[in-house]
C-alpha cells in the first residue's frame, strides 16, 4: 500500500503545482475551458484516487472543490476571485493533508469544515438546477447526484488513456498515471477496457454503460486532446533523481580520468594512442555534456509558484499587480533551481511588498493602475541572468542612508562618497530593513542577506538598482554548472592551486616597463590599471606560506628606480626600497578577481594552465580554513585547492576597505578637507623622515661627494650644463668623499637647485594634514605620513638661506613676480587661501610659459589687479576660497573682468554651486586633485580663445 | 612480540583462570605510534596504504597533515602523532603508513609510525583507562586492554574526527 501512496504523492504532488498556475491563468482569462478542463480533470483525479486508495478526508475536500470547478465548467457559476481564492484553499488544504500524509503515513485527524464550508457556498447559489442534494453530507452520498456529471469526464480520460501506450512508464499530466497499476476486484472496468479508472462504486458503473454511445461522440468532440496526451506522453521520462547523480557522479569521474590520460599522452611520445584518444575525449565531453542537460530545467520550475504568490498578494496588499515572465524555458541546473527559489520568491514580495504601490497612490503619481512586477531570465556569457523589475516606487535612498548610519555600518564620511548603486546595494546587509512597519510578507529585515548569501553560495551574484519613483531592478547572475568549472592553475609558495575562471576578469603582469605598475598607497600594495587602482593581495601572505625569496639587492634597484622617477616626476612608478614590500618584485604575475561589483588583484608566483576540473567539496575538517571552495585531483593525480577570490577578499576586508577609500578618492574629487598629495619622504640630518610634495621636484640624483665643488663659499654641482647650488637641511654640508649623495632637484625657469638629503625613503600619497605648525622656518609643520610623525619641508626657506636672489616662486602673498628674463604668452590670476596650493600651482602654470600672479582671497586679488592695472587672461578661483560671500564676489569680478574666462577650481562640488558658476558663467568646474589637466584645459582654451580672436 | 601472539597469552590466561571460553568478539587493527601500540575497531577501516603525496593545505588545523588522493578520493589526513599529542619523530624522514577510516560521510585517514596486526579481543576484557594514563590519551581513548607487559590503547574514532571537526 506504501508504494501507492508515494507514487500518488509523488503525481498528485506535480499536479498540484500546476493547478496552482492554472488557476491563476482561469482567474485573468475567466472562457478558457481548455484551462477549466486541465483544472477540473486534476481535481477529479485526485478525488477518484483518493477514494480508491482509502483516504476520505482528503476525497471530501478534493469532491468539494470538484464540485464547485464543475459549476464553472456548466457556466452555472462565474469564475470570480472569491470563487478561485476558495478552490487555492481547499488546493491548500489538499497540500497540507498530503504533507501529513507523507510524514506519517496516514491522514491527519480532524475535519475541514471551513474550507467545505467555503466551498459550499458557491454550491448553495444554484442547488436547484440539478436537483441534488446538499453535499455536505458524506462523500458517498455526494457522489449518486454528480454521476452523471463524472461520465463524462470519465470518457474523456479513459480516452485518453486508451491513447497512451504504456500508462504505467509514461506520465503526461492530468491523465491518470501509474498509480492505478492494479484493478482490484471491486473497480469494475468499464467498457472491457484494460486501463484502470478511478475509483468506481457498482451504481456507477451503471453509468457507465450509458456512457459508450456518448463515447464515441466525446471522441468526435475532442480529438485534439487525445493527440496531445500521446505525443505528450512520448517525450518524457520519469526518473529517479539519485540515478542520475550517481550518472553525473560517474561522468566526473570519466572526465577526470580522461584529463589524466590526455595529461600523460601529452607527456609521451607515444603516438599509437593519441587518436584513440582523441575519440575518448570527443566522447567524454559529449557525455559530459549530455548529462548535464539532464539535470538542467527550465528556470520556469522556480517560477511556478510565483503567479499564485502574487495573486494571493495583491489580494492581501490592496494592490493590483501583474506578474509577467520572459524567458522562462532559460535552462538552469536543477540544484541551481532549488537554491535560487526561495531568493526569487522574497524578491518578488518584496517588490509587491515594498516597491509596488497601491492603486490610489500609483494613478496620483501618473502612473497606470496596475503595478507591474517582470521577471526576465536569459544566457549570458556562462551565465544565467534573471531579472527581477518593478515599476513602482523605487528604494528611498535617504532611508537607506539614515539606516546604515543608524547601523554605523560606515562612516559619514566614507557614506559621502558612495554612489547611489552602492547605498542601494547596502539592502543585503545582515539586519537591515528600512519598512518602517513589518508586515507578515516582508520587512523583518532577515530577508535580503539570506538572499544574497544563498545565491553565493552557488557562485552567483546579485545586485540592486533603482530610480526614485520609476522603480528597481534585482540582477542575479549565477554561473551555469556547479559541478566542473574551467580553474587558472597556479603556484603560491611552493604549491599549487586553482582559482576558477569565472572570478578572473584578467591576467595581468606588472613591471617596469608595462603600462601595469605596482603602487604603493599607505603602504599597501596596488596596482595600477589603465587608470584605474586595484587592491592587491599577495596569496602569500594570505595563506601564511613563506615563498622562495629572490634577493633583490636593495641600492641597486633603488638607483635605477630613482632615475625613472625623476624622469617622470615621480608620477607612475614605484620605489621600492625595501620598506614595506620587498615580497613584490618585477614582473609578478597578478591576477585581477572580481568580487560582486568590485574588483581586485591577487598577486602569485607562478601561473600554469587552465583545467576543467570536478570541484569536490572541502571536508568538514578543513571548513574553518576559509579561504577554500572545494579541491579537485588534477591529471597527474596530485591534490589541489581551489581558492575562492570572495573568501580572499573578505580576509583582507580591512585592508581592501582602507584601499576601496582610496580608490574612492582616486575616482572621485576629493571631499574639500582631504586633499591628497604626493610626497616625497626622505632622512637629512638626522633619523626623524621629512617630507616634500613630489610636485615640486624636478629630478631625483644620485651624486658622488666628489663632484661637489665650491664656488663663491657655496657648494655647487655641475648640473646639465650649469652649476647648480646645493643646499641641506642642516644648513651646512657635511660628507666624507667619495660618497654617494642623493640630491632632491628643484627648479625654476631655467634654475636648478639641489638639496643634498641623507637617505630617500619613499613616495607616499597622503592627505595633506598638517597637525602642527612649527614656527621654525623651514617647514609648513609636522604631519602624520605612513603613521610616522613627518616634517613637512618649507623648501623655499632652505633655497633662500642659500641664495638669496633665488627667484622664489613660492609666494606668500600679493607678489608674483615675473621672470624677466622668461617669455610669458599668458597671464593667469590664480587665487587660493591654502598656500601649498598656490605653491603647487603656479611652478606648473610657470613651465607652461603661463606667468601667474596667486593671491589668497579674492577681494585681495581684486585690489590689487585695479590698483596696477594689470591685464590678465583667466582666472583660476579655488572654489572655497570666495570669501563668505562667493556670489558678492563674483558680481563684482564679473564687472571688472566681464571678458575675462573664469575657471572655478574645487574638492568638491554640489548642485547648487554649479549653478551659482553657471550664472557667472564661470568656466569648467575642475578637479582640484588634477592638476595636470586644469593646466592642460586651461591653455586650450586659452590657445583656443586667442586663435579665435586672432 | 607480535600481537597475535600476545593475545593467545591472554586468552589462555583467561581461559584456564575462568575455565570458561571467551569470545572474541572485538577485531581491532593495531598499530604503532612511536612504541605505543594503539587500536582501531575494523568497521571503521577501509584501507591501509603507504604514505604517498600530501598536499599541505594552509591554515588548516594543526593536526591536519594535508590532503592525500586515495584512488580518486580525496582523503584528509590526520598526523594522528600530533593529534595525541606525542612529540615528532627523532628521524623526520621515517616512513609513515596511513590507516583509511570512514566514519559515515567523509573519508579520512591516519597517519601512524607502523601498522602491526588486525588482532581479535574479547569485549569481556575491555577495560577503562587507567587513572595514570596521559590526559590527551585518556580524552580520545575508549579503554584499553591489558596485553603481556604492555597497554593496547584503543581510540575512539569519531571522537579523533569530530573533535578536530570542532576545532
Amino acid at each position: 500500500m506504501d508504494d501507492i501512496i508515494q507514487d500518488f504523492l509523488m503525481e498528485t504532488a506535480e499536479n498540484l503545482l500546476q493547478l496552482d498556475v492554472d488557476l491563476v491563468a482561469l482567474e485573468q482569462d475567466h472562457n478558457n475551458t481548455e484551462l477549466l478542463g486541465n483544472i477540473f480533470r486534476t481535481i477529479h483525479t485526485i478525488k477518484g484516487t483518493c477514494g480508491f486508495i482509502g483516504l476520505p478526508r482528503l476525497e471530501k475536500v478534493a469532491h468539494h472543490g470538484e464540485n464547485v470547478l464543475d459549476k464553472f465548467r456548466n457556466g452555472d457559476l462565474d469564475v470570480t476571485p472569491d470563487a478561485i481564492t476558495a478552490i487555492l484553499h481547499c488546493i491548500d488544504t489538499i497540500k497540507e493533508i498530503m504533507a501529513y500524509l507523507e510524514e506519517n503515513g496516514e491522514e491527519p485527524e480532524g475535519d475541514d469544515t471551513e474550507v467545505l464550508a467555503e466551498l459550499n457556498r458557491f454550491m448553495d447559489e444554484d442547488l436547484k438546477k440539478t436537483g441534488k442534494s446538499d453535499s455536505k453530507d458524506d462523500a458517498e452520498e455526494a457522489k449518486l447526484p454528480c454521476q452523471e456529471d463524472e461520465a463524462p469526464v470519465q470518457t474523456e480520460e479513459t480516452e485518453a488513456a486508451v491513447a497512451e501506450e504504456d500508462p504505467f512508464a509514461f506520465t503526461p499530466t492530468p491523465a491518470p498515471g501509474a498509480v492505478f497499476n492494479e484493478a482490484p476486484a471491486e473497480v469494475e472496468v468499464s467498457q472491457g477496457l484494460e486501463e484502470p479508472i478511478p475509483k468506481v462504486e457498482p451504481k456507477e458503473a451503471e453509468g457507465k454503460e450509458d456512457v459508450a454511445p456518448a463515447h464515441k461522440t466525446e471522441l468526435k468532440k475532442k480529438p485534439i486532446k487525445s493527440e496531445k496526451g500521446s505525443s505528450l506522453a512520448t517525450q518524457n521520462i520519469r526518473v529517479n533523481v539519485e540515478l542520475l547523480e550517481n550518472l553525473v557522479t560517474s561522468v566526473s569521474e570519466l572526465v577526470l580520468a580522461r584529463n589524466q590520460l590526455l595529461q600523460i599522452s601529452r607527456d609521451s611520445e607515444n603516438d599509437e594512442f593519441k587518436v584513440p584518444l582523441q575519440r575518448l575525449n570527443h566522447i567524454t565531453s559529449e557525455l559530459q555534456e549530455g548529462l548535464m542537460q539532464t539535470r538542467m530545467q527550465p528556470v520556469g520550475a522556480a517560477w511556478s509558484q510565483l503567479p499564485r504568490i502574487v495573486r494571493d498578494l495583491s489580494q492581501d496588499l490592496k494592490k493590483e499587480i501583474d506578474l509577467e515572465m520572459i524567458g522562462a524555458d532559460t535552462e538552469l541546473d536543477r540544484q541551481v533551481i532549488e537554491v535560487i527559489k526561495d531568493p526569487l520568491m522574497h524578491m518578488v514580495r518584496n517588490s509587491a511588498d515594498h516597491g509596488l504601490e497601491g492603486p490610489q497612490e500609483r494613478l496620483d503619481a501618473g502612473k497606470a493602475r496596475k503595478g507591474k512586477i517582470i521577471l526576465k531570465a536569459y544566457h549570458a556569457g556562462g551565465h544565467v541572468v534573471i531579472e527581477i523589475s518593478d515599476n513602482g516606487r523605487g528604494l528611498n535612498k535617504e532611508r537607506i542612508k539614515e539606516k546604515i548610519l543608524t547601523n554605523a555600518l560606515v562612516t559619514p564620511e566614507q557614506l559621502e562618497s558612495f554612489s547611489d548603486t552602492q547605498i542601494y546595494n547596502f539592502i543585503f546587509a545582515a539586519g537591515f530593513s528600512t519598512a518602517a512597519k513589518v508586515t507578515n510578507v516582508s520587512g523583518r529585515g532577515v530577508g535580503m542577506d539570506v538572499v544574497k548569501s544563498n545565491i553565493e553560495k552557488i557562485g552567483g551574484s546579485v545586485e540592486v538598482t533603482s530610480t526614485p519613483g520609476e522603480g528597481s531592478l534585482f540582477t542575479v547572475k549565477i554561473p551555469l554548472t556547479l559541478a566542473i568549472v574551467s580553474a587558472l592553475i597556479i603556484r603560491s609558495g611552493a604549491q599549487r592551486f586553482a582559482i576558477p575562471q569565472v572570478s578572473i576578469t584578467e591576467l595581468v603582469q606588472a613591471s617596469e616597463e608595462s603600462e601595469h605598475t605596482v603602487e604603493y598607497v599607505n603602504s599597501h600594495p596596488v596596482l595600477r590599471l589603465r587608470n584605474q587602482l586595484l587592491p592587491l593581495v599577495i596569496l602569500s601572505d594570505v595563506l601564511g606560506i613563506s615563498e622562495p625569496k629572490k634577493s633583490q639587492p636593495a641600492l641597486e634597484s633603488a638607483n635605477e628606480q630613482e632615475q625613472e622617477t625623476s624622469r617622470d616626476k615621480g608620477e607612475n612608478k614605484s620605489i621600492d626600497c625595501g620598506s614595506s614590500s620587498e615580497n613584490i618584485g618585477d614582473d609578478q604575475f597578478i591576477i585581477v578577481a572580481q568580487v560582486g561589483s568590485g574588483q581586485f588583484g591577487i598577486i602569485v608566483d607562478e601561473v600554469y594552465d587552465t583545467e576543467e576540473i570536478v570541484v569536490k567539496p572541502v571536508s568538514p575538517l578543513l571548513r574553518s580554513a576559509k579561504l577554500f571552495a572545494g579541491n579537485t585531483i588534477l591529471g597527474d593525480g596530485s591534490v589541489v585547492m581551489i581558492l575562492d577570490p570572495k573568501s580572499i577578499s573578505d580576509k583582507v576586508g580591512e585592508m581592501h576597505a582602507s584601499s576601496q577609500e582610496l580608490l574612492q578618492n582616486e575616482k572621485k574629487i576629493d571631499s574639500p578637507d582631504e586633499r591628497r598629495m604626493r610626497f616625497l619622504l626622505f632622512k637629512a640630518g638626522d633619523n626623524a623622515p621629512k617630507a616634500v610634495p613630489l610636485a615640486l621636484i624636478v629630478r631625483l640624483e644620485e651624486i658622488n661627494a666628489n663632484d661637489i665643488e665650491m664656488s663663491n663659499g657655496s657648494h655647487v654641482l655641475q648640473y646639465r650644463d650649469r652649476l647648480m647650488p646645493l643646499i641641506s637641511v642642516q644648513g651646512f654640508l657635511e660628507f666624507e668623499p667619495d660618497v654617494q649623495k642623493s640630491v632632491l632637484v628643484f627648479q625654476q625657469g631655467h634654475e636648478y637647485v639641489g638639496l643634498v638629503v641623507d637617505e630617500i625613503i619613499d613616495v607616499v600619497e597622503d592627505k595633506l594634514d598638517i597637525k602642527m605648525n612649527t614656527s621654525t622656518g623651514g617647514s609648513y609643520g609636522s604631519m602624520v605620513i605612513a603613521k610616522q610623525t613627518t616634517d613637512l619641508l618649507d623648501i623655499d626657506y632652505f633655497i633662500q638661506q642659500i641664495c638669496p636672489n633665488w627667484h622664489s616662486m613660492l609666494d606668500d602673498e600679493m607678489t608674483g613676480r615675473s621672470q624677466e628674463n622668461g617669455t610669458h604668452d599668458m597671464t593667469v590670476c590664480f587665487i587660493d587661501h591654502c598656500t601649498l596650493y598656490r605653491n603647487l600651482i603656479a611652478p606648473l602654470l610657470e613651465l607652461q610659459n603661463i606667468r601667474s600672479l596667486t593671491f589668497e582671497a579674492g577681494e585681495s586679488a581684486l585690489a590689487y589687479l585695479e590698483e596696477h592695472t594689470m591685464k590678465v587672461d583667466a582666472f583660476i578661483l579655488d572654489k572655497d576660497s570666495l570669501g563668505k560671500d562667493p556670489e558678492a564676489f563674483l558680481k563684482s569680478y564679473k564687472k571688472v573682468f566681464s571678458h575675462v574666462p573664469c575657471f572655478i577650481v574645487g574638492a568638491h562640488f554640489k548642485a547648487e554651486d554649479e549653478v551659482l558658476f553657471n550664472k557667472y558663467e564661470c568656466i569648467a568646474c575642475l578637479a582640484k586633485s588634477d592638476r595636470d589637466s586644469i593646466i592642460t584645459t586651461i591653455r586650450d582654451y586659452l590657445e583656443q580663445a586667442r586663435n579665435v580672436a586672432a | 612480540m607480535n600481537i597475535v601472539e600476545a593475545q593467545k597469552e591472554v586468552w589462555n590466561e583467561n581461559e584456564s583462570a575462568a575455565g570458561v571460553t571467551t569470545t572474541l568478539d572485538n577485531q581491532l587493527l593495531t598499530f604503532y605510534l612511536d612504541k605505543q601500540i594503539f587500536g582501531i575497531p575494523v568497521k571503521y577501516i577501509k584501507d591501509i596504504f603507504r604514505s604517498t603525496e600530501i598536499t599541505k593545505v594552509p591554515l588548516a588545523p594543526s593536526e591536519v597533515a594535508g590532503v592525500v588522493n586515495l584512488r580518486g578520493h580525496i582523503v584528509t589526513a590526520i598526523d594522528l602523532r600530533h593529534k595525541l599529542c606525542i612529540a615528532p619523530p627523532k628521524d623526520a624522514l621515517q616512513s609513515t603508513m596511513n590507516i583509511a577510516v570512514d566514519v559515515g560521510e567523509e573519508m579520512y585517514s591516519f597517519i601512524v609510525d607502523k601498522v602491526a596486526d588486525v588482532a581479535l579481543f574479547s569485549k569481556k576484557d575491555f577495560e577503562a583507562n587507567p587513572t595514570t594514563l596521559d590526559e590527551k590519551l585518556k580524552e580520545l581513548s575508549m579503554g584499553i586492554y591489558k596485553l603481556e607487559g604492555k597497554l593496547l590503547i584503543v581510540l575512539d574514532v569519531k571522537k579523533i574526527i569530530n573533535c578536530a571537526e570542532k576545532q
